[in-house]
């Protein structure tokens, strides 16, 4: 199988404006990173806010240097051979407010189209076909600017498809989606990978559930390093033997979780705390320690007000490599 | 959309990109009519206090025309100020710009685009101004040469917007101070390009410093061949005026080409190429 994107001991540092001339400050952003894509491969990067994601996605985009090591998009190097990468490479971000708002949708996707060399009539008829796909044609003649959020992010998703790219990069395409419109997304998204086995995507994303239903494989990111990149099923697998837990119990006052993941066989506990009680994910290394658990609960004279077991998930993964949830590396990042 | 599409290369997709990133400007001004009160009406007030001035002060009668002239030169010299050179930071924080550099189109198809669409949208600002300046204030043009005008006009069109281009590149690598930097820019120039008076008024050698500014001499030519008495006005020759803006042309649109490609790729290495938020 031919690679499309091929990473080689990567890294990226950044040089911190406002730092002292004498000492001045830097940020690593990415460190070491190896990853190798194939082609027709729908790839993830899973991390949270600030894990180098999107630096990441910028250097294969060429649209950022690498610090440290190379990388290469459809056979070609990004620092020597950027303006050729250019050619088989589109990218849509999370967000974005690309194009201009006095243009109808069709006239903004049509701008960009040009930019690619698409002949005019054939990228009007492309438009067309793709706006039906997304279910964006009734918008056709709408200003960009009276556009919704989430339709915005739908002809943005159309632009990043219309240049028919070899490689497509989706910087967080869901960010700020509603969850209908999120979930028409990563429909399309799944179909266009299935029916064009020679192109590859790579999708960012930090929504565990996008990465789990959408990727073949998944590289788990954090502060600039992969931390384990595999399918997701196999990522999972590791922690099959593991028994993990949903405990809804009452609100913890100050009981330090400490108290949880001292005890014998509990591998990890993340505490979030909700209106009037608390939830405690507990990976367990065998199903017989959750009567411990439940001891404990019961002499900090907690009741257990729900409680669940279930199949290992992404986050699972990820709170097993890093040791917190998502959610709480973004908050204390 | 199964077939693969045969796509433009070379020649025609650089002159393909050129009219995509021209038509927003050229589509814009038809969907905003605000400008016809911002870009029009404005304009044609401070040009009204110049005639004023000149008119109580009992002056040439030709210096209504030189200040009708320059009010509408004014219109470009803003294009180029707030639509071009400070345009590619717009751009960034939009999310564009990444865009038109991830694109393989030449960036310096797509500053073209922007300064022919630009070019395109004022000249309709600048006839209405000179329209009806002309007739508010019974402007006596006298062209003693079209073809001399015209040449004129299209060179100190193509210096300018060439200028505007080169200083657009420079606009890659700032954030905020953009605003602040063209803000700077706009006042000085409409001094030292005489929009409302002929810089023969200056000393030689200033007159011949701010020529370095393309409107500079594109005015002063353009009044010279517009008025009876404009060559009396003039600073240089008509014939050298032309042979120095050719000059500046050539000069702002190579400029523009190295430090598109020299800042590309600095910005690249520093990662300021994308929105700041990001």
């Amino acid at each position: 199988m031919d690679l499309s994107i091929q990473t080689k001991d990567l890294g990226r540092v950044y040089k911190i404006r406002g730092g002292k001339k004498t000492e001045p400050k830097t940020l690593v952003a990415l460190e070491g990173v190896n990853l190798e894509v194939e082609q027709g491969e729908l790839f993830g990067l899973l991390g949270p806010n600030g894990a180098g994601k999107t630096t990441l996605i910028k250097i294969l985009t060429t649209l950022l240097s690498p610090t440290n090591g190379s990388a290469c998009v459809a056979g070609l190097d990004v620092v020597k051979e950027p303006q050729k990468i250019r050619q088989h490479i589109n990218m849509v971000s999370g967000g974005e407010s690309s194009g201009y708002g006095l243009l109808t949708v069709r006239e903004n996707l049509w701008m960009f189209s040009q930019f690619y060399g698409i002949p005019s009539a054939q990228a009007n008829k492309n438009i067309k076909e793709l706006l039906e796909v997304v279910g964006l044609a009734d918008r056709i003649n709408t200003k960009s600017s009276d556009l919704s959020t989430g339709l915005r992010q739908k002809m943005n998703i159309v632009r990043g498809f219309l240049t028919e790219p070899d490689v497509l990069f989706m910087d967080e395409p869901t960010l700020g989606l509603d969850v209908g419109a999120s979930r028409d997304v990563r429909k399309f998204i799944r179909q266009w990978i299935d029916e064009h086995q020679d192109r590859t995507l790579m999708l960012t994303t930090h929504y565990m559930v996008e990465a789990e239903e959408l990727c073949d494989r998944v590289a788990i990111i954090n502060k600039g390093h992969v931390l384990a990149c595999d399918t997701p099923a196999n990522l999972k697998r590791n922690l099959q033997q593991d028994a993990i837990f949903r405990l809804e119990v009452s609100p913890l006052n100050g009981v330090p979780v400490d108290v949880f993941e001292s005890i014998q066989g509990v591998r990890k506990v993340v505490h979030t705390p909700q209106d009037g009680a608390s939830i405690l994910e507990l990976i367990l290394s065998e199903e017989s320690v959750l009567g411990t658990v439940v001891n404990t609960l019961s002499t900090q004279d907690l009741r257990i007000l729900n409680l669940q077991k279930r199949e290992p998930t992404l986050e699972d993964v990820f709170v097993e490599l890093v040791g917190r949830s998502m959610s709480e590396v973004e908050k204390n990042d | 959309m199964t077939e693969i599409t045969k796509k433009h290369t070379g020649i025609p997709f650089f002159f393909q990109t050129v009219w995509a990133r021209a038509y927003p400007r050229v589509v814009g001004q038809q969907r905003e009519k605000s400008w016809m009160f911002f870009d029009v009406l404005l304009p044609l007030l401070a040009v009204s206090a110049y005639v004023f001035v000149y008119k109580a002060i009992n002056a040439p009668e030709e210096y209504v025309g030189f200040v009708i002239i320059g009010g509408a030169m004014t219109a470009y010299w803003m294009n180029v100020l707030w639509s071009m050179s400070s345009q590619l930071y717009w751009e960034k924080e939009q999310g564009n710009l990444a865009l038109y550099i991830m694109s393989p189109s030449s960036m310096m198809a797509i500053l073209l685009g922007m300064a022919l669409g630009g070019l395109v949208a004022t000249t309709l600002r600048a006839a209405v101004i000179i329209i009806i300046g002309g007739w508010l204030f019974q402007v006596p043009f006298e062209v003693s040469s079209f073809t001399q005008l015209f040449a004129v006009f299209v060179l100190a069109m193509v210096a300018l917007y060439g200028m505007g281009m080169m200083t657009s590149s420079l606009f890659l690598l700032l954030s905020r101070e953009a605003w602040h930097l063209a803000n700077l820019a706009q006042e000085p120039v409409y001094l030292a390009s005489g929009f409302y008076f002929p810089i023969k008024s200056f000393q030689f050698w200033v007159a011949a410093a701010a020529s370095f500014i393309p409107l500079t001499l594109g005015l002063d030519a353009m009044r010279q061949l517009s008025f009876a008495t404009g060559p009396a006005l003039g600073f240089l020759p008509v014939p050298v005026e032309i042979l120095i803006l050719a000059v500046l042309s050539a000069i702002f649109l190579t400029g523009a080409f190295l430090m598109l490609n020299h800042l590309e790729k600095l910005a690249i290495r520093e990662g300021r190429l994308t929105e700041s938020r990001r």
